[in-house]
């Protein structure tokens, strides 16, 4: 035992999970260098089993209807973060007239990051693809120009520039899902790793 | 602004060490990526993230992911073709077989 | 050196405050295995509730026998709003345990058997496994030339300032010179600068001496440096370098 050693305040809030401290920056985390993306060239696709694809350039995401969710984030590394206000495209507005019988998807980065969700995750005004943040641009070191937005999920899930998502038959773990990470990664039941 | 946000493979020492006897910041390792050859302490490793990246200096190909929980190490080396250890000579070896 | 590792619990025997925000702590390890110069040590400290956060730091010197067991130095720089660092400098006491692992690093190492010119390079508390080297040379009776280009932000902000002042004038073959980046000392020569090609280029030694580089500081000032020096003419493998972020 350290004597006085206390540590970052770990919050005993009820409504905070299991095992997460509240912050008030946004700590940066990345697995890699940061991808710069030019708006011009900049596209989201959503690529289904059947190899089918959907396309939305820049222009083509600002033109959908637009919301701006604020919601608590909760990050693997413990922090967490409250009331954090986005602008972005609900994927129930992507996903609408997508013909699909996938039940996962992966979602996949500029730079190469990947993780995995089941897509009803993606469904029912749970997630988004978030451009704008504390109403401005997303900074790049974020994951602008965009990210997927998964708050019910371990912020890992949340890809930081997001390129698309690809509809899967089965469940295929991403970039930190094979090396130990849980598949489904809910902070309330404070699913971090496999077996978990 | 260019990306500092990376240190270098020397700092993979500790934690690999709780896995292996042998100190892998002295061997060397080869990208799949890109086939350079090159010293693991070489390696630019983010460590500000939910594990340890370890990516080639020379093509930012990933070749070491290292996670740590309370009771489990994951260690994902899927994207180095092979490490090449520095072994004592006075130790007896079984030559090819 | 190949066995795996585990922690040791030590205790600290003796402080010194070296700058205002970087403090020495010497601590008594039983059974430290010895190391080399430039390799770390984790330190890990233990809340009442099990709660435990862990950082490396350089080992500033070669190990002294003390009358409880073996002592190793580490100076620790103060990271605002850092979890380690504030306690390890505000309220860690003598005598109070700290778990210890190590050593670690085989790379960023310099070997007493070594007879090259060296070039040390570093930036704020990057010259911590730098001093080790400089202390293990002398300790060794090594007389391998060597240079310590060394900047910081102000005079104050020298780490090991008196030390390094008497061995630049009593250790045989050491040339310690300064870099500073916002404030220099009075009746200094030049304006405050960040380091660069001029100042590495007459620090230095010629690339055709085949020189040990080690850089070690800030990560945008080691690729700097490190930059600077390949530019230069020096093999890549003969400059080895040591990133540190901003984790406290």
């Amino acid at each position: 035992m350290s004597p006085g050693f206390q540590g970052r305040p770990r919050s005993a809030e009820p409504a905070l999970p299991p095992g997460q401290y509240l912050t008030q920056d946004f700590p940066v985390l990345s697995a890699g260098p940061t991808p710069k993306v030019p708006l011009d060239t900049w596209e989201f696709v959503i690529t289904t089993e059947t190899g089918a694809e959907y396309r939305w350039s820049w222009d083509e995401l600002m033109a959908l209807p637009q919301e701006t969710p604020t919601v608590d984030i909760h990050c693997v590394t413990r922090w967490s973060k409250r009331d954090t206000t986005w602008q972005g495209v609900s994927l129930d507005t992507l996903l609408d007239g997508v013909d699909t019988g996938a039940h996962y998807v992966q979602a996949h980065s500029y730079g190469g990051y990947t993780t995995n969700l089941p897509l009803d995750d993606l469904r029912g005004g749970r997630a988004w693809v978030a451009h704008t943040f504390e109403g401005a641009p997303l900074p790049a070191e974020h994951g602008g120009p965009a990210r997927l937005l998964v708050p019910h999920l371990y912020f890992w899930k949340s890809a930081k520039w997001v390129r698309g998502i690809r509809l899967t038959p089965t469940d295929e773990p991403g970039f930190w899902e094979t090396a130990g990470y849980h598949d489904y990664g809910d902070p309330w039941r404070e699913q971090r790793y496999q077996g978990d | 602004m260019t990306d500092m946000s990376y240190l270098d493979g020397n700092m993979l020492d500790g934690p690999l060490r709780e896995l292996f006897a042998v100190d892998l910041s002295t061997a060397s390792g080869r990208c799949e990526n890109c086939g350079m050859l090159g010293p693991m302490a070489g390696l630019r490793v983010y460590s500000h993230a939910p594990g340890l990246v370890g990516r080639c200096p020379n093509c930012s190909g990933v070749m070491l992911r290292l996670v740590r929980s309370p009771d489990r190490a994951w260690l994902d080396l899927r994207g180095s073709t092979y490490l090449q250890v520095p072994m004592p000579l006075d130790q007896p070896h079984p030559g090819p077989l | 050196m190949t066995a795996p590792l585990r922690w040791r619990v030590a205790r600290l025997v003796e402080r010194r405050v070296e700058t205002p925000s970087a403090h020495t702590l010497v601590l008594e390890v039983p059974d430290w295995p010895g190391h080399v110069p430039g390799q770390h040590v984790d330190l890990r400290l233990t809340a009442e509730d099990g709660y435990q956060a862990a950082r490396s730091y350089s080992v500033a010197g070669p190990v002294v026998d003390g009358t409880g067991g073996p002592r190793i130095e580490v100076t620790v720089q103060r990271v605002p709003d850092g979890e380690v660092s504030p306690y390890l400098i505000d309220t860690y006491a003598e005598g109070d345990p700290v778990e210890v692992r190590g050593p670690v690093g085989g790379w960023f190492v310099w070997r007493p058997e070594e007879t090259a010119p060296v070039l040390l390079v570093g930036g704020g508390s990057g010259v911590v496994p730098l001093m080790a080297m400089i202390r293990a040379r002398r300790a060794a009776g090594n007389r391998a030339p060597f240079r310590l280009l060394y900047s910081v932000r102000t005079p104050d902000d020298v780490i090991y300032a008196d030390e390094l002042r008497r061995r630049a004038r009593d250790d045989f073959g050491l040339d310690v010179a300064y870099v500073y980046t916002r404030q220099t000392p009075p009746g200094w020569r030049g304006e405050p600068h960040r380091i660069g090609l001029a100042d590495v280029n007459s620090h230095g030694w010629p690339p055709d001496l085949e020189p040990l580089c080690y850089v070690c500081g800030p990560t945008g000032f080691v690729e700097t440096v490190a930059d600077l020096l390949v530019g230069l003419g020096h093999q890549s493998r003969r400059v080895k370098t040591e990133r540190f972020g901003p984790t406290g």
